[in-house]
């Protein structure tokens, strides 16, 4: 998971870069995710299916297993990982709720 | 054909089905009523946004039941099953976006913290003008939405209960108005939490029985994943001359399937009722978890739903082909004569067993055979598309589950529960976001902006019960295109407000004009994209022969069907958008404020 290596708790003088920072690591980590969820559902379960159907799992094929199940467990994990990654975020840059 | 005749009734006396069904759905509708009244609220937090006090996992049963329609409880594993690997488009069109949701929109909404989403667009892009077309966007596509959950409440009341139609109909009415008006927002969430629990144990009962009976697994996803069912199945497709289920593309082109896809998922984030769901939670870090929860119920149905749509259509092709007539009769089916066939499996053993399920289903019409070559067997080979001797109403994969299982009566009766759970609970999220765009965008906006708590209340109530019976009158006398209305919906939601408030939050140098226009040609293009493809069955109006305008012909733009042209709408919205922003001047200096003051979830000094 991408992990932000930005400088440490803010300073009241350096609120606004701090912010920017907050902003950039915040968009990456959206950008990794989606980047995810774009490869499980248009790469694995609509652009290479059908080379993904020569494989299996259990006994389904594995490109029709990632376009009707497969896909699906991924963005729930996605949202997840994403919230979790947000409160570790939030409490190094100190603007958590 | 018509889905309107009544469940199969035993020959004589109180038949247990539908004792059973008067008994959930009394239970039922008591307890979401005792929840409204409950629940009652008498200022506008409260009644637009639950007073924010919902907690991130009730949040997300709320949204799930809010999201999933009486569409996905009733049609969607049938439409799957008889689309094959082509039905991920809504599997993954209609959970992808709550990803899109959870990351670039919902926290964000949070953190504004307002009541609507025309209110946002309205704010950051300090117009009134993009206000009222938002309003406008807001009401019309969850007018078109609700008006098929109205219809759904009188299917499933008409069929189960065997009253008519529009008695149904007026049952769902007054249900659903007395814990939206009592309650309003918090009524309606806490209802909608009830409403998932008796919906997905509704689906999940018949799905595992099946899925033991066909797979010997008791969890319909290891059902379809371990065993060699889809084999089965696919073998069974390739004999009657169909494309094997598990093989893509079969029904669709793939760009069609890229373009679906991709509309379902931005038009599910772009739509007005979902994203006022997370309006109510506590925190934005509460909506972070709850898109989460919501993604995590809905997935509990939509991965189920493909298993079903598998062992359904395997049971209904082996049993079905090949089966031995025993005996017609004939019987009236809304006032017409039908032959009613008696079918058996030969057992190989010289003898053979009725199949009974067949034999009760054909009373509703959602299921009829014809001997066409009159050897005394039906088969279901496949002519141009269609099976050779059968005609099914892809309706009956989830309704006929139970009986095919050979489940008790009360599993019957618990699915009606929870058709009729699955459509209240969207109606009733529907309804408030039609009453929120009149009362709060419109009524106090612009004609009473001094209107005290009360005022306002009683405004958003007077609201919700005129949006009801429009609706309701819209249900029982639905003009031509509600059928269409689909495509419509997260067309212009994909078209419309997704670009609009992404761009808000992410691009503080997007500005008034840039988003009107945006809005403005999105729409233009998605909505006489669809209505040019489908003018003449929205409005029952017969297609001339020689029709030559190419804007009007059969899907013009690269062969894509009107359901994606979402999809173009919503990138043609983000161009304009991001063009016409950079060459005019930039938002003033507090709306820089406001979207950097969105971004962080703290609350600014």
């Amino acid at each position: 998971m991408a992990s932000p290596r930005e400088p440490e708790p803010p300073s009241e003088t350096r609120r606004s870069s701090d912010a920017a920072a907050y902003w950039r690591a915040n968009t990456r980590l959206i950008a990794v995710l989606l980047l995810i969820w774009a490869t499980v559902s248009y790469g694995c379960g609509i652009l290479f299916i059908e080379w993904l159907n020569r494989f299996s799992i259990g006994q389904l094929p594995l490109g029709f297993w990632f376009a009707q199940q497969g896909s699906i467990y991924v963005f729930v994990v996605l949202i997840f990982v994403y919230a979790f990654a947000m409160d570790r975020l939030d409490r190094r840059y100190g603007v958590e709720e | 054909m018509s889905a309107l005749a009544s469940l199969p009734v035993q020959a004589s006396g109180m038949d247990p089905t539908m004792m059973w069904t008067s008994i959930f759905v009394g239970v039922t509708f008591t307890v979401y009523l005792y929840i409204g009244w409950r629940n009652r609220v008498t200022e506008t937090r409260g009644f637009y946004v639950a007073g924010r006090g919902v907690p991130a996992i009730a949040n997300g049963a709320a949204t799930a039941a809010d999201w999933m329609s009486a569409a996905s409880f009733i049609s969607m594993a049938g439409l799957i099953s008889f689309m094959g690997s082509d039905g991920s488009i809504y599997l993954m069109g209609w959970t992808g976006g709550y990803v899109l949701l959870a990351l670039l929109l919902a926290p964000y909404l949070r953190k504004f913290g307002k009541y609507t989403v025309p209110e946002f667009v309205g704010e950051r892009y300090y117009s009134e003008t993009a206000r009222v077309v938002a309003a406008i966007c807001a009401i019309f596509v969850s007018l078109t939405y609700v008006v098929g959950q109205m219809k759904g409440v009188g299917i499933v009341f008409s069929r189960f209960l065997e009253i008519d139609m529009w008695q149904g109909v007026v049952v769902g009415m007054v249900i659903v108005a007395f814990f939206a008006v009592v309650g309003g927002m918090k009524g309606i969430t806490w209802t909608q939490v009830a409403q998932y629990g008796v919906l997905i144990v509704a689906f999940l009962i018949p799905a595992i029985a099946i899925s033991a009976e066909l797979t010997g697994h008791a969890i319909p996803h290891i059902g379809l994943t371990a065993s060699d069912i889809a084999q089965k199945l696919n073998a069974i497709q390739t004999d009657l001359g169909f494309a094997k289920y598990t093989e893509p593309f079969a029904s669709k082109s793939r760009a069609d399937v890229l373009a679906i896809t991709f509309a379902l998922m931005v038009g599910t984030a772009g739509l007005p009722h979902v994203i006022v769901r997370f309006y109510t939670v506590k925190s934005v870090r509460a909506a972070r978890y709850s898109a989460g929860w919501a993604l995590l119920f809905i997935a509990i149905l939509y991965t189920t739903a493909p298993a079903l749509a598998v062992f359904a259509r395997y049971n209904l092709l082996d049993s079905l082909h090949e089966a031995e007539i025993t005996s017609v009769e004939t019987i009236e089916i809304e006032g017409e004569a039908s032959e009613l066939y008696h079918l058996a499996r030969p057992d190989g053993a010289g003898g053979s067993t009725p199949i009974e399920w067949a034999t009760n289903w054909q009373r509703t019409g959602l299921i009829s055979f014809h001997d066409v070559n009159g050897d005394g067997r039906i088969q279901l080979d496949n002519v141009d598309g269609h099976f050779a001797e059968a005609t099914i109403d892809r309706d009956i994969i989830v309704l006929s589950t139970p009986e095919v299982a050979r489940l008790a009566p009360w599993v019957i009766a618990l699915v009606a529960a929870g058709g009729l759970a699955a459509a209240l609970s969207t109606a009733a999220g529907l309804l408030l976001v039609i009453s929120s765009s009149f009362a709060h965008d419109l009524y106090i906006h612009f004609v009473d902006p001094d209107a005290t708590e009360a005022q306002r209340v009683r405004v958003g109530r007077i609201m919700i019960v005129l949006a009801i019976i429009v609706t309701g009158w819209f249900a029982i006398h639905p003009p031509g295109f509600v059928a269409q209305v689909v495509a419509f919906a997260f067309g212009l939601a994909a078209a419309s407000f997704f670009p609009v408030i992404l761009l808000g939050i992410f691009d503080s140098r997007t500005n008034r004009e840039g988003a009107i226009s945006g809005m403005i040609v999105g729409l233009a293009f998605t909505a006489s994209y669809i209505l040019g493809n489908k003018w003449d069955i929205m409005f029952a109006i017969e297609r001339p022969a020689d029709w030559v305008a190419p804007w009007f012909a059969r899907p013009w733009f690269f062969k894509i069907s009107p359901e994606g042209i979402g999809t173009f709408g919503c990138l043609l919205n983000f161009i304009v958008t991001f063009t016409v922003s950079r060459l005019t001047p930039p938002p003033p200096a507090e709306i820089r404020r406001f979207v950097e003051d969105l971004r962080v979830p703290r609350a600014a000094e």
